[in-house]
């Protein structure tokens, strides 16, 4: 079965909408339940980190390059580069390796 | 008295903060734009035309809800599988809008809270919750005028030129994504040693996952869900995260 862009493209919107735009107009107060602040918390750093790795090895021609992608992209963000700086000295680095060895 | 004044704000008062909002969306919009051109590409991928990649980008503004999206397309999953993604991939902006909510002055507009939600990415919730007092949606929306439409254009054009662009290029590219999601992970994880277990757990676990017979087999995105969620609730269950006080809230 083929699926249609544009509902596609509807439901993300929506969805993304609705998670950013419902707990800013209904909660006024603080969530109390530990567990569910503690999960919430956690979240991001396990779903950004899952979906880094393996894939950003993946994403390249040659694996090393990517592999050195994360590890030159780990550096980077653990002495302090920004957004930027970070993406551009993963692509720089990938160009390099994939010069010499692709 | 002080909310008075700031319901009353002169328009003097509004084009400085969205002044200073241009200012601060400089730079973001142009991180912004290496990224989203990476996200063009695996828009490109997954089918998308430059218009409908550039729609995603203005309707959606979410790097890894996008991307998660994309992926979610090109594998031509169910409508059910790409709603339950986008809420996995995006559900870090429910704490954030959580955050948010403590920050806005009592009686705050209905429309401001919806353009500022509509607009809750990391960078632009970071910029906003990082000065003081209650937040300014005009601060915002002047970083949004920029960082806006870069996403966008820049999602459009990673469409477009990726198939023009060489091979070596686009494979540099097309880590530039991975870079950004580093940038928000691994800064936290250097001053929280739980985080940075997190995070070490989960390479480790999606490596496994993608290798394992059985769950190796499942979508990228369902392999997603299920790590996510198993590990976000083992690391609540073991290491829960001290419960904010009232004193904090009312500084």
């Amino acid at each position: 079965m083929t699926h249609s862009i544009a509902i596609y493209l509807f439901i993300m919107a929506g969805v993304t909408f609705a998670i950013r735009v419902l707990p800013l107009t209904l909660i006024r107060k603080q969530i109390k339940n530990r567990f569910l602040q503690s999960f919430l918390y956690y979240v991001p750093y396990v779903t950004l980190a899952v979906m880094t790795f393996p894939a950003i090895v993946q994403a390249t021609q040659n694996p090393w390059a990517g592999l050195l992608a994360l590890i030159v992209g780990v550096i980077t963000a653990w002495f302090g580069a920004g957004l930027f700086q970070v993406s551009l000295a993963c692509c720089i680095i990938v160009l390099i390796v994939e010069y010499f060895f692709v | 008295m002080n909310e008075h004044k700031k319901a009353h704000r002169t328009s003097e008062n509004i084009l400085q903060a969205l002044k200073n909002g241009i200012r601060a969306g400089i730079p973001i919009g142009l991180g912004y734009f290496a990224v989203s051109f990476s996200l063009g590409i695996a828009a490109r991928n997954a089918g998308l035309t430059p218009f409908q990649s550039f729609l995603a980008s203005m309707l959606c503004n979410a790097s890894a809800g996008e991307y998660a999206g994309f992926t979610t397309i090109a594998a031509n999953a169910t409508y059910l599988e790409i709603a339950i993604i986008t809420i996995v991939a995006n559900l870090r902006y429910l704490l954030m809008s959580c955050a948010m909510s403590q920050r806005l002055r009592p009686g705050f507009p209905l429309l401001h809270r919806l353009l500022m939600g509509f607009y809750l990415t990391d960078e632009l919730f970071g910029i906003a919750i990082s000065r003081p007092g209650f937040l300014d949606p005009y601060y915002t929306y002047g970083a949004v005028l920029v960082a806006g439409p870069a996403w966008g254009i820049g999602t459009a054009l990673g469409n477009i030129a990726g198939n023009l662009l060489p091979d070596r290029l686009v494979s540099a590219l097309s880590v530039a994504l991975y870079g950004m999601f580093l940038a928000i992970i691994i800064p936290p994880s250097r001053k929280n040693k739980i985080i940075a277990g997190v995070v070490s757990i989960s390479f480790a676990a999606s490596l496994a996952a993608s290798c394992l017979p059985y769950i190796s087999a499942l979508s990228q995105g369902t392999r997603t869900i299920i790590l996510t969620l198993l590990i976000s609730a083992g690391a609540a269950f073991l290491f829960p995260i001290p419960q904010s006080t009232d004193e904090e809230e009312s500084k």
